[in-house]
């Protein structure tokens, strides 16, 4: 009874076996199959508005072929690079999302450092609260931020709406919450022996963040200064509300509201703008994938 | 508590050993230190955040020309408004279907990355992950030109299998499907990436047990994957919820709310109503109405997160 269960089992395993490494090979064929499928929907948007910015109005109105380019020429480019208009743009955003950037962290580094190590009155809360206001999204505050800033104007005569300055107050909003929440996460990871050592060593409460927190936590500091540079690059609803003139303007209210000229088909100037003005961010991404990637998902979990 | 006492003893003990200071003294120098350092987070909070809430709410009880306290007027003036009750549909069709597809389309993604070789796994993640990293605004004008009624790309390939032209952003019906379909694929890699750093996180043991135990792969995902990955599928929908529910740049690019406001959502019928036709009041009373719902979505969502900092 016994060697015949054995007799049966040997082979019958085998067998099995073998259908499950053939299971597996057609398990990941399929994963490949789809994985293109997914990779063609996900990457269309973006390698259309290369093939059209290569054309020129002539061909697009022609309407041959959208997904090729016969006649392939950079004159979209050259115009946009050229263009006072569109440099201006480039240029206010350069400055906004940089000056952004740094109060950014300015503010979130200290209050980080301070909510994850000094436990003090209230700190628990303001943790809390400053995830709250994460959550807070632009679309909820920005017609009382529109109201306060021309009630500022009217009071003090100090011109804050229409100018591109106005962003550099309003942008650190959506900002500073989550990289204060990541950087308490990072920072609460550090071992408390080495900030320890440092106070015994007679370092004081900032040296010890500039020369044990800050560089031990670079990493997460990366993080969050990427995603302080998306965010305020990405940002559409605050510009569009809050300046209206052309020379204050940034790049994504810049290219939509004065490149979008009605039944003019310069979609291939369009293209190329909205090109240009994704190629930070994704020269950023090509180039600190894993930071972008730690920065994502350390949002949702703490520490 | 245990820790405050501890932390409290050895500031005192080190500040001893260098002058013969109180443990006042010490404690003292902390608390200012770190008010100092959180000063400036606390000052932002309050001046832009905090106060621009409760503006809005006081706002929200004026009249048109900001003179006269009119109370729930506003409000009521919404409630007998079709196009409001338009607009309370559609965002809740368009934030639930949305974020419904953006984590479905995650998750089976998620698995497809997570079965192929460790080796090519980067390179995948790194191209899926594009649309969420090209900036919303960019990307709907590209989507605005796939749609594009005479020159759409989208038409030409569907004339090839005999569908005739579709009127993307002109007809209703398919301007609510465009600005979903657009929603969904700027949203799904984040989902993508959330789900496939869970699924890492999944011990392997489990699985093997799963397997010798005869569970087939819809067991497996069913009573061991779901459940392990329960918090993070929760976190990352809740978050996305408040996300999508509050979405302004895709609609606003693709559809202004057109056609007739039929793809108007919360965020763009307030830009609209507050800004463009220069109802402040008006304005902020619709952009409150999506605070029940997110205050509901933050609370879940803090009390997932928390329960995840405790468990780890």
């Amino acid at each position: 009874m016994s060697t015949m269960a054995i007799d049966k089992a040997g082979p019958r395993r085998k067998v099995k076996y073998g259908s499950m490494s053939r299971d597996r090979a057609w398990a990941l064929r399929w994963s490949y199959f789809f994985l293109v499928l997914f990779a063609i929907f996900f990457l269309t948007p973006p390698l259309y508005m290369v093939i059209t910015s290569l054309k020129s109005s002539a061909e697009i109105s022609a309407a041959t072929n959208p997904w090729w380019v016969f006649h392939p020429t950079l004159a979209n480019y050259v115009e946009l690079l050229t263009s006072n208009q569109f440099l201006r743009f480039f240029w206010n955003s350069t400055i906004v999302s940089l000056v952004v950037v740094i109060v950014t962290m300015l503010i979130s580094i200290p209050a980080a450092f301070a909510l994850a190590r000094m436990k003090f009155w209230g700190s628990t809360t303001l943790a809390t609260g400053v995830f709250l206001t994460y959550l807070v999204p632009d679309s909820l505050l920005f017609i009382p931020l529109f109201k306060m800033l021309a009630l500022v104007q009217d009071l003090t005569g100090i011109t804050l709406l229409n100018r591109w300055y106005v962003l550099l107050f309003v942008y650190p909003t959506l900002t500073v919450p989550f990289c204060t929440w990541i950087m308490i996460g990072y920072f609460a990871s550090i071992p408390k022996e080495l900030d320890e050592a440092a106070i015994i060593d007679g370092a004081s409460w900032l040296q010890t963040l500039t020369r044990i927190f800050i560089p031990v936590a670079l990493p997460g500091l990366i993080a969050a200064t990427i995603f302080a540079f998306t965010v305020s690059w990405a940002q559409f609803l605050y510009p569009l509300v809050f300046t209206t003139s052309i020379d204050q303007l940034v790049l994504p209210v810049g290219i939509t509201t004065t490149l979008i000229k009605g039944d003019v088909f310069n979609w291939g100037q369009i293209m190329t703008g909205a090109l240009l003005g994704a190629a930070p961010p994704l020269i950023i991404y090509a180039f600190l994938m894993d930071y972008y990637i730690a920065g994502l998902t350390a949002g949702a979990t703490k520490g | 508590m245990a820790d405050v006492v501890v932390e409290h003893g050895r500031v005192a003990r080190t500040a001893s050993a260098h002058k013969r200071t109180g443990l006042h003294n010490a404690l003292k120098r902390k608390s200012t230190v770190a008010f100092f350092l959180t000063l400036p987070l606390i000052l932002l909070i309050a001046l832009f955040v905090l106060y621009p809430a409760l503006f809005s709410i006081h706002l929200a009880t004026l009249n048109k020309s900001m003179q006269k306290f009119v109370g729930f007027g506003n409000f009521t003036f919404l409630f007998k408004r079709e196009t409001f009750w338009m607009v309370v549909k559609q965002s809740c069709i368009f934030a639930v279907t949305a974020v419904f597809f953006k984590a479905l389309i995650g998750f089976i993604v998620a698995h497809f990355v997570h079965n192929i070789p460790a080796k090519g796994q980067r390179k995948w993640r790194g191209m899926l992950l594009v649309p969420w990293v090209i900036p919303p605004a960019m990307s709907t004008l590209a989507w605005l030109w796939l749609f594009d009624p005479s020159y759409s790309a989208f038409n030409y390939t569907l004339s090839f299998f005999g569908i005739g032209p579709i009127n993307w952003l002109g007809d209703a019906a398919w301007a609510r499907f465009s600005v979903i379909l657009v929603n969904v694929w700027y949203g799904a890699p984040f989902f993508l990436i959330m789900y496939l750093a869970a699924l890492k996180s999944v011990p392997d043991q489990l699985y093997e047990a799963a397997a010798i135990d005869g569970a087939n792969w819809w067991q497996k995902i069913w009573y061991v994957t779901l459940p392990m990955m329960r918090n993070i599928i929760a976190i990352t929908t809740l978050f996305s919820l408040i996300v999508t529910f509050a979405n302004f740049d895709i609609v606003r690019i693709l559809t202004s709310g057109g056609p007739l406001d039929q793809t108007q959502i919360f965020a763009t019928y307030a830009f609209r109503v507050g800004i463009e036709s220069n109802d402040i009041p008006l304005g902020a009373s619709v952009s409150l109405f999506m605070v029940p719902i997110l205050a509901v979505a933050a609370i879940f969502i803090l009390r997932d997160v928390n329960k995840r900092g405790n468990e780890s």
